[in-house]
């Protein structure tokens, strides 16, 4: 793999020059928070930030987006017809996503390109984004990457993986995607063999640097059934106050609702972020709600993340780790001790 | 590239009301573009998304047989913000459909088999599509005994009345109608709830023997029990379920029962396949 050295002093001009080829999303400072939003004007991303208060899942799959339009108006050609909604799938790049959040687009791919249906909005925007993500050299006290099948320097989804070297940034480049962002930047100064372990010696420290270890290894084998009706459900939801923070500040949240907005004669098809937290994300048009309890809803969401995704796709969980939802929560609800106690649960005989 | 999200353009060519209460309506319509007809290949017990701009979209079963050419068809209740917009609608109205959706009733393990159609109120529109698909001249010979227990709360609930009545005269279906409840003396039919008349009409079971259930599920609770104990197993009881949904197409996430999405990987499930699952529908 080919590892190009970037001076610190080069950085800005290289996205700059990049800026004129791609649409750049980046970390921002919006009000207090940090999040992904695109740079505007010569906007630079903040290579600082480890952990944004919302993921880069909106670069693909924005928090409200238009799917299609019509117009209302009988005199016109066409009415009531609908069309695909006018989005702009030129090449765009998130500068700066990290290791987990890549994972998690990764996995939510599983979701939207199926052997079935292919989601054209969300892969559409996948193909046209290049993701050029920033290795973790401090991990947070809330990431726990390292024991969800991620990781500080994980290259999973990712085009380019930059390790911040202090003076400079080294970029593994991983795809061609990754390849032909690198000579939009003029980024070409390959990197000494030298500089290559200097990777795999910040890789170390890093991952040595999370502490939090949960235990994902007997969910697997556990039964979906026992683990559905395990006796602590109750107790982990009690404090939940259905707020749908968890949903929306996770990278692998990808449930969404469907809305029609007209205006005039002009009607829009919107797809909007939903959350499973609320009680209308399945009610019955009779009334009835399958989940219409608090503890059906925590229960949905833990399940789905750590047990259902699981049976479905082998390929993990459906956390990544990056400890967004443990930092977020209003009640202190922790899905690393809910993991534990699902991977340690044997039912009573 | 195909949008699964771009509804096939239709034409509502024709409304019933289809009960006595005015709440259902039978809609047909045609394609635009004939070449969507021919993409709209369903299969009996299939449902489709409704779709009427600037108002959403509804899963509805289909109502028509995969046998009836030229158009589909709906039987809709008005419920909500698209239904009662729906129901407002006039013949020539343009709208859209998107689909066919979900997997269908097992027409291959039925093949050769004796069929028990169950059905209670509203939940009999794809049930009709499989008894017409069922009685097609092509297919009746696929089938042995064909057995239709269908029961409202009153005459005049019971939806698809005329063809009700026409398949009762007929010697190669077995129609045991039923309502909870009626006032008229010359109502030759049952008198009494679903699931008791299952356990006195339904044929017993044997391994050739397969029950279809779909209605409200009160009726769904009282009739396992009622097949059970007519020796039905539960790869032999195969039922239709519905959850809210959205997209119809297993991506955004609301009607899953543990890892199943009642959209995709059903609404069809035997009782055997549910009993694996949690059971949140």
């Amino acid at each position: 793999m080919k590892v190009i050295k970037i001076d610190k002093n080069q950085w800005t001009q290289g996205v700059d020059a990049a800026r004129k080829s791609y649409q750049l999303f980046g970390p921002v400072k919006i009000k207090e928070n940090y999040c992904f939003a695109p740079l505007q004007g010569t906007q630079q991303p903040d290579m600082n930030v480890v952990d944004t208060v919302l993921s880069p899942k909106s670069a693909v799959f924005p928090q409200t987006e238009k799917l299609l339009s019509a117009t209302l108006d009988a005199s016109k050609p066409a009415h009531h017809l609908m069309k695909r909604a006018d989005t702009d799938y030129s090449p765009r790049a998130v500068i700066g996503i990290r290791p987990f959040d890549a994972r998690a687009i990764d996995l939510v791919k599983l979701n939207f390109d199926t052997k079935e249906y292919r989601d054209p909005y969300w892969c559409d925007a996948h193909d046209a984004t290049t993701f050029v993500g920033l290795a973790v050299n401090t991990p947070s006290q809330f990431d726990f990457s390292t024991s969800m099948g991620s990781g500080p320097f994980d290259e999973k989804g990712l085009d380019v993986l930059l390790v911040d070297t202090d003076s400079a940034y080294l970029a593994k480049v991983i795809t061609e995607k990754g390849q032909a962002f690198m000579a939009c930047a003029g980024f070409d100064q390959e990197a000494t063999p030298d500089d290559v372990q200097k990777i795999e010696a910040l890789k170390k420290t890093a991952e040595q640097a999370i502490t939090t270890k949960v235990d994902t290894d007997n969910l697997k084998e556990k039964s979906l059934l026992d683990l559905h009706q395990a006796p602590f459900w109750d107790d982990v939801a009690f404090s939940c106050i259905n707020c749908g923070t968890c949903t929306f500040v996770c990278p692998t949240c990808w449930c969404f609702d469907i809305q029609d907005e007209t205006k005039g004669n002009d009607t829009i098809r919107f797809r909007n972020w939903d959350s499973c937290m609320s009680p209308l994300f399945t009610l019955h048009g009779s009334g009835h709600n399958p989940r219409g309890e608090k503890t059906q809803r925590v229960r949905q969401r833990f399940m789905h993340k750590l047990k259902y995704f699981l049976d479905k796709y082998d390929q993990g969980t459906m956390c990544v780790g990056c400890g967004r939802c443990v930092k977020s929560c209003p009640v202190n609800i922790d899905i690393r001790e809910v993991c534990n106690l699902m991977n340690a649960y044997e039912p009573q005989k | 590239m195909n949008n699964p999200y771009m509804p096939y353009p239709v034409r509502i060519d024709d409304i019933e009301v289809a009960t006595e209460d005015r709440s259902l309506k039978t809609f047909t319509f045609t394609f635009l573009n004939p070449d969507d007809e021919v993409a709209f290949d369903h299969k009996a017990g299939q449902f489709a998304m409704l779709s009427i701009p600037g108002k959403g979209e509804i899963p509805i079963g289909i109502a028509s047989s995969p046998t009836e050419k030229g158009f589909v068809k709906f039987t809709v209740f008005r419920t909500g913000v698209v239904t009662k917009a729906l129901h407002n609608m006039a013949v020539g109205d343009i709208m859209g459909i998107r689909g066919p959706m979900g997997n269908w009733y097992p027409w291959d393990t039925l093949k050769g088999k004796n069929v028990v159609i169950i059905g209670g109120g509203f939940a009999f529109t794809t049930l009709r599509a499989s008894i017409v698909y069922m009685l097609d001249p092509a297919n009746r010979a696929n089938f042995g005994s064909i057995d239709v227990v269908y029961g409202a709360r009153s005459p005049g609930m019971l939806l698809y009345r005329d063809e009700l009545f026409e398949w009762e005269k007929r010697d190669d279906i077995n129609m045991h109608i039923t309502v909870d409840g009626c006032d008229d003396p010359d109502w030759a039919y049952n008198v009494g709830f679903v699931p008791t008349i299952v356990e006195q009409k339904a044929p017993k079971a044997d391994e050739d023997t397969f029950a279809i259930v779909c209605g409200p599920p009160i009726m769904i609770k009282f009739t396992q029990p009622a097949l059970q104990s007519l020796g039905y197993g539960e790869n032999q009881i195969i039922m239709s379920l519905e959850n809210r949904m959205k997209c119809g197409i297993g991506m955004c996430g609301r009607c899953n029962i543990g890892k199943e999405l009642v959209c995709k990987d059903g609404p069809v499930f035997t009782l055997e396949a549910l009993n694996k699952t949690p059971r949140e529908y």
